[in-house]
């Protein structure tokens, strides 16, 4: 099996899986109990999160943990939103999130709330001075996603928030769920940060939304205090401690893992600008672990089950996204129909060999030949 | 650029005889908070030079502002005394700086042919020609740039940072603090050590009316004011017996005084036992029932010895405030019982009569339990080194 669709999701370590069944095993207790049992699994999990809070440099108090990222970026739009009510009514946010930013805030525009979308450049990163002029006293919430999940474009979190903290009524959310574990991440200058543990070969069903102290939300799931007291629910102990350890095991020699993706990203980038009738859209600003390309001759799910075919993984666009239609962040750069319908997303991570990159273009390059009748 | 840590002492200096014990202990404080790090420390008789490494930087900060006995300190480029050095280290320190400045020089060694005023103007001027952006102010400057003359080095710094204050831990004796969970007794412990003081803790347990997760609580709290000193000795005390044979023996309005009173006795055992000469605890005057004036003059008349009272004055937010600073706060909070919630009386005595206390002691042998108990305590090292507790979780995280 080649799996090249790690921005989808990861298959979890061995070490993660092997922690979550002890605990499952060895910590019975309700963390909020009061007996020996509970107080034990309070321990274990505030453990958990120092650990991520530490990995991240932030505060303990600063870490929720969550079903995943779509809750977690729930959870911070909607949060901020019901909290700060008379704080304006203006949210800016990108063409380039993920559905479950999107949705939510096309949830809020109905809600009555004036929505903004970011000017692309070329390169895909924000206008920055298109942006600077957007925000006013009225700018409740800004929210943009660090690594997009499709093209991979990383935007410069650090100076946006910066800039931002002009605006001290603005909360500034990024989604961070394709950039931790990926990319070194600084969380200094974001209020809200959101990220899931099975993009970094952790369990699906645990994520994470950082809060900094100094701005407050209103919980989603009401129920009083537990992992935190903005996330109602016997905490899951169990995914709690695999999604620090993961973290941990993920950042462990890191620049190592950074340096293998980045070399197998060139290589197949090289590879792929040799294929006749294969246009790379990942560009400049793009983190090596995600590679969009457009094969316009050929449908998109036609091309994903001919490459499954040879036991070859990938995705169209995102796998939360897989109905039909136009990649969102590629019409928003401009890309004509024939580019932006025919998109398809390559995922690698540091488990990927030379040997699986040479056999997925080889194979890409039958493919097109067969089906390009 | 080398840079140096500088460290001023403040009311250390005011020690005359014994300011070579202040600053002494005070080093050797420094070096033991420091030594996992690989610094420099070297001393003269006004202040205390670092030198680091540069990626060390901001742990080594975050560990002065631990540290009692500081005043002030910088962080400084120390550069020969040459004028044209210290001209381009004056414009390296300005970088990034904007607005209205001063230069202030010290001039320590007067073999340097300038003045201290007229070098500062010298130096504003210099500066002035290069840094059109800059303006000078010097009543009301943005930013004061320091320039102290040595005889070889001179230092450059625009940012003086505050310290703790206080006195070194270790320059006064030792105390006993009584630590119940709650959040006024690690601040005590706070201003006591901020003081200079020696600090052991003595915890009052009552299984199982109280549970471990109550003493695991009072070693975090510990753990935390170790942050301040290098370890303290955490003193157990099984106190269910006397506390079970008050409820049975004595009227109830009068139970937690009696039991202020035998906690009182215990700790002057134990600080006997242990060479303490004083007890500190987190008594605030009028917050409960057993903190009223006539409740203290009741309780303390069983010992002679100084009850310290840090918070006796503070309001409870006061108290909050400074709980949330050394971070103890939130582990106070929690909300396991301690030997003072339980056997709470509905109406307790808020000005008890000694002769009351006195009959009501009669009716149990409270010294022989005194003895027994006394002889039970237990020790817990406790050390700011967290791993010790979260062994056991490692192979899981």
């Amino acid at each position: 099996m080649v799996y090249l669709d790690y921005s989808a999701t990861t298959p979890v370590n061995e070490e993660v899986l092997t922690s979550f069944s002890k605990v499952c095993l060895n910590f019975p207790g309700n963390a909020n109990s009061l007996h020996r049992l509970g107080a034990e699994s309070k321990k274990l999990m505030d453990a958990s999160t120092k650990q991520v809070a530490e990995l991240l440099h932030v505060k303990e108090s600063e870490v929720i943990f969550t079903s995943g990222a779509s809750e977690a970026n729930n959870l911070a739009l909607q949060g901020v939103i019901r909290k700060y009510p008379n704080r304006g009514k203006h949210i800016i946010t990108t063409k380039l999130e993920h559905s479950s930013v999107l949705e939510c805030i096309s949830y809020l525009e109905k809600c009555g709330y004036i929505i903004d979308y970011v000017p692309l450049l070329d390169s895909g990163l924000i206008d920055f001075d298109a942006f600077k002029q957007m925000v006013t006293k009225d700018t409740v919430l800004v929210s943009i996603c660090h690594v997009n999940s499709e093209l991979g474009i990383c935007q410069d979190v650090d100076k946006i928030g910066q800039f931002l903290t002009d605006f001290p009524t603005t909360i500034f959310h990024v989604d961070g769920t394709q950039a931790v574990g990926k990319i070194p991440v600084s969380l200094k200058y974001v209020d809200l940060y959101s990220f899931s543990a099975h993009k970094f070969f952790g369990l699906k069903g645990i994520g994470c939304l950082i809060k900094k102290n100094n701005i407050e939300l209103e919980p989603l799931i009401f129920g009083g205090k537990s992992q935190s007291n903005y996330r109602s629910g016997t905490p899951a102990l169990p995914l709690i401690v695999s999604c620090s350890k993961a973290l941990r095991l993920m950042l462990t020699d890191f620049e190592e893992k950074y340096r293998h993706v980045e070399k197998l990203s060139q290589l197949l980038k090289k590879e792929l600008a040799k294929i006749d009738g294969v246009i790379l859209n990942s560009g400049e600003n793009t983190i090596p672990h995600i590679v969009n390309i457009s094969v316009p001759k050929i449908k998109p799910e036609t091309m994903l089950h001919a490459l499954e075919e040879k036991d070859i993984y990938i995705s169209t666009k995102t796998a939360c996204s897989k109905d039909s239609g136009a990649s969102l962040p590629l019409v928003a750069l401009g890309k004509d129909s024939l580019i932006s319908n025919h998109s398809l997303r390559v995922s690698i991570s540091y488990l990927t060999t030379e040997e699986e990159i040479l056999y997925f273009v080889h194979s890409l390059k039958e493919c097109i030949q067969k089906l390009n009748l | 650029m080398d840079r140096v840590i500088l460290i001023k002492y403040g009311e250390l200096t005011t020690k005359k005889g014994n300011r070579k014990f202040f600053i002494n202990t005070l080093y050797q404080n420094i070096q033991k908070k420091l030594k996992k790090l690989p610094v420099k420390i070297s001393r003269d008789i006004s202040r205390m030079y670092i030198h680091f490494r540069d990626e060390d930087l901001e742990t080594i900060l975050a560990s002065i502002n631990q540290i009692f006995g500081i005043h002030t300190y910088q962080v400084a480029y120390q550069v020969e005394t040459d004028i044209s050095k210290i001209q381009s280290t004056c414009l390296l320190a300005l970088d990034g700086i904007h607005g209205s400045f001063k230069v202030e020089t010290k001039r320590s060694e007067k073999s340097f042919p300038i003045p201290s005023t007229e070098f500062s103007r010298q130096l504003g001027g210099f500066i002035l020609k290069r840094r059109s952006d800059l303006t000078v102010d010097v009543h009301h400057p943005d930013t004061t740039l320091c320039v102290e003359i040595l005889k070889d080095y001179t230092y450059v710094y625009s940012k003086v940072y505050y310290g703790l204050g206080g006195y070194p831990v270790g320059t006064q004796p030792r105390a006993l603090l009584m630590l119940s969970g709650g959040i006024d007794s690690p601040v005590a412990g706070y201003l006591a050590l901020k003081r200079g003081v020696r600090l052991d803790a003595v915890y009052f347990e009552a299984l199982p009316h109280t549970s471990l997760e109550a003493r695991n609580k009072v070693i975090s709290l510990t753990q935390k004011l170790c942050q301040y000193t290098d370890h303290i000795r955490l003193y157990i005390v099984p106190f269910t017996k006397i506390q079970e044979e008050i409820y049975k023996h004595c009227d109830k309005d009068y139970g937690i005084t009696i039991m202020r009173r035998m906690m009182y006795r215990i700790m002057e055992r134990l600080a006997k036992k242990h060479k303490a000469l004083a007890i500190v605890n987190g008594e605030s005057i009028g917050q409960v029932a057993s903190q009223t004036l006539t409740s203290m003059q009741v309780i303390n008349s069983v010992t002679n010895m100084p009850v310290i009272r840090p918070v006796a004055c503070l309001d409870k937010l006061e108290i909050i405030d400074i709980a949330k600073k050394i971070d103890t706060y939130d582990i106070s909070i929690l909300p396991y019982e301690d030997c003072c919630t339980i056997f709470v009386p509905k109406h307790p005595v808020i000005h008890p009569r000694i002769e009351e206390c006195l009959k009501n002691e009669a009716n149990f042998e409270y010294e022989k339990l005194i003895d027994e108990v006394v002889e039970q305590v237990f020790t817990i090292l406790v050390n700011a080194d967290e791993k010790v507790e979260n062994e056991s979780f490692d192979s899981l995280l």
